[in-house]
């Protein structure tokens, strides 16, 4: 509980985010993985890498499950132990976690955590069904409540307890839609006005279509390793100092609270206290963005503002590039998109380029400190991870 | 008593169907199950009785669907809504009956159980809904 690193990241890699026609979601993560391979000359996979955890959602997408092994396979590393961690839309939060028990256990000093979902091929409506089964059959689905119909139910609780209105989420997607012009990778690398946001059709009222994160295919992947190993690898490793993973009801009607995440805050308060460190030392934060109101739970769960206050967060401008506390640097599951097995590392890849000083345009000058937070289903999971770039 | 009937999902959707809103009582600790659980969470008895709970609530919070999945899609756009009910249990169901303009937070609602009916292969289970009390 002193912000110990408990392992290392040595490389990363992540497809480009988008459309992939004709691609099938193994081919898309071998080119993550060959991009986090390139990137790190001095590891030999065959020889190094010991095991992998790859994070993704559905059989439906592809009529394709046990990914784990379909993944080692095309990243040319058959043989190792590959298994596929299922936590709805933090399936890959969940890898990241699985593979620091690995590290630490002892059993692997380097493994391979990711992520993917080839999703752009199936129709919305079959999306919205696949996606929905991550949350409550007999009381949620059974009843026609989607996905983005239970973060609306949140959105509504929250406009009604604290004010909270369309306007602020809205800035939400303006905010990342720009971000996601500047990064190459993103699904959707253009701004959008706060008018088309406010204006566009509706999906679950108050939640309209750019209130929506995207339906993206992509791959993510992080190669972790022992700390002590690390430099043997790369000059500029970056330290996991806290790690926190929490469950939740999956019926959002059992909770106690209908305007945050009781799994985030446990998450997140995990891994202050393993990090030793506070809201406001974080510089650089990935939240789950999968609708604009999340990213606005996500700033009071995370304790980067008061209950209640997201909404004058977002209005400060403190969260965009170059405020005090940019969020979503990479456009988030907003505009680099949402293949919502590939979402958590992926929010791991956009942290480790800023500490390393590898964020291009999109660089949060001198950031060392930085956080993602990884939502899974409408809160039955949450990872919250801390990361420390060298000073 | 808890040898003949289980304290299910499956069992409390067929009370639904007799128009009664059924609740497990922990027969060891008194926690209120809905839905009802085999196992108590609290202090894993499994030993229940079965409480008849009042379907009369007030609205926590709400949404209307305009996106459906494909077997609800000749519903939308449908309101759906949390009602806390009088004795502070949740349930989550459609909201009909009621012009979607007109439906407040805190508003009272009571349950119905002869409700919509969206084509489903399985589970074929009634579906209530909520409506103005």
């Amino acid at each position: 509980m002193n912000g110990k690193p408990l392992v290392s990241i040595i490389s990363a890699g992540l497809s480009k985010f988008g459309k992939h026609e004709g691609l099938y979601a193994r081919e898309i993560f071998s080119y993550a993985a060959k991009e986090a391979f390139d990137r790190c000359p001095k590891l030999e996979p065959k020889r190094d890498v010991k095991a992998m955890f790859i994070g993704h959602m559905g059989e439906a997408y592809e009529h394709q499950g046990h990914m784990g092994s379909a993944a080692a396979d095309w990243s040319g590393l058959l043989g190792i132990p590959a298994t596929r961690t299922e936590a709805a839309c933090a399936s890959s939060g969940a890898a990241l976690r699985s593979g620091i028990y690995a590290v630490l256990s002892g059993l692997a000093d380097i493994v391979i955590v990711g992520g993917v979902e080839k999703m752009t091929h199936r129709s919305t409506a079959e999306v919205t069904e696949y996606l929905a089964m991550a949350s409550d059959y007999p009381f949620e689905q059974f009843h026609g409540i989607t996905f983005p119909g239970l973060f609306a139910l949140m959105a509504t609780a929250h406009m009604h307890a604290y004010g909270t209105t369309q306007e602020h989420m809205a800035k939400v997607a303006v905010k990342n839609h720009h971000n996601a012009s500047l990064n190459p990778k993103a699904h959707m690398q253009k701004e959008v006005a706060l008018e088309t946001v406010l204006s566009s059709k509706p999906v679950a009222w108050p939640l309209k279509v750019y209130d929506c994160s995207l339906i993206t295919d992509g791959a993510s992947c992080i190669v972790l390793a022992k700390p002590e190993l690390a430099k043997k690898y790369t000059d500029q490793p970056v330290q996991i100092i806290g790690s926190g993973q929490a469950s939740d009801s999956i019926g959002l009607y059992e909770r106690k609270s209908l305007t945050s995440l009781q799994s985030a805050k446990t998450a997140a308060k995990t891994a202050y206290e393993m990090a030793a460190l506070k809201p406001s030392d974080i510089q650089v934060a990935e939240v789950h963005d999968c609708f604009t109101y999340v990213e606005l739970m996500s700033y009071e769960d995370l304790g980067f503002c008061p209950v209640g206050k997201s909404g004058q967060l977002i209005d400060s401008g403190e969260t965009q590039l170059g405020g005090r506390l940019p969020v979503n640097t990479s456009g988030g599951l907003k505009a680099k998109g949402h293949p919502v097995g590939a979402t958590g590392t992926a929010q791991t890849y956009e942290i480790y380029l800023q500490l390393t000083g590898q964020a291009d345009r999109r660089q949060v000058k001198d950031a060392k400190v930085g956080l993602s937070h990884n939502v899974g289903g409408s809160g039955a999971t949450a990872a919250v991870h801390i990361y420390r770039g060298e000073a | 008593m808890s040898t003949q009937v289980p304290f299910t999902i499956e069992q409390f959707y067929k009370f639904m169907s007799q128009s009664k809103l059924m609740a497990g009582k922990c027969a060891k600790c008194g926690k209120i199950h809905l839905p009802p659980r085999p196992i108590c969470d609290n202090c894993y008895s499994t030993e229940f009785t079965w409480t008849e709970i009042s379907g009369k609530g007030k609205l926590l919070t709400y949404t209307v669907i305009h996106v459906a999945p494909p077997q609800f899609q000749a519903l939308a756009p449908y309101a759906v809504g949390i009602v806390q009910l009088e004795n502070g249990l949740k349930l989550p169901g459609m909201i009909s009956s009621v012009p979607q303009e007109q439906i407040k937070i805190g508003m009272e609602l009571a349950i119905d159980f002869k409700a919509c009916s969206a084509g489903q292969t399985w589970p074929q289970w009634q579906r209530y809904c909520f409506r103005t009390a």
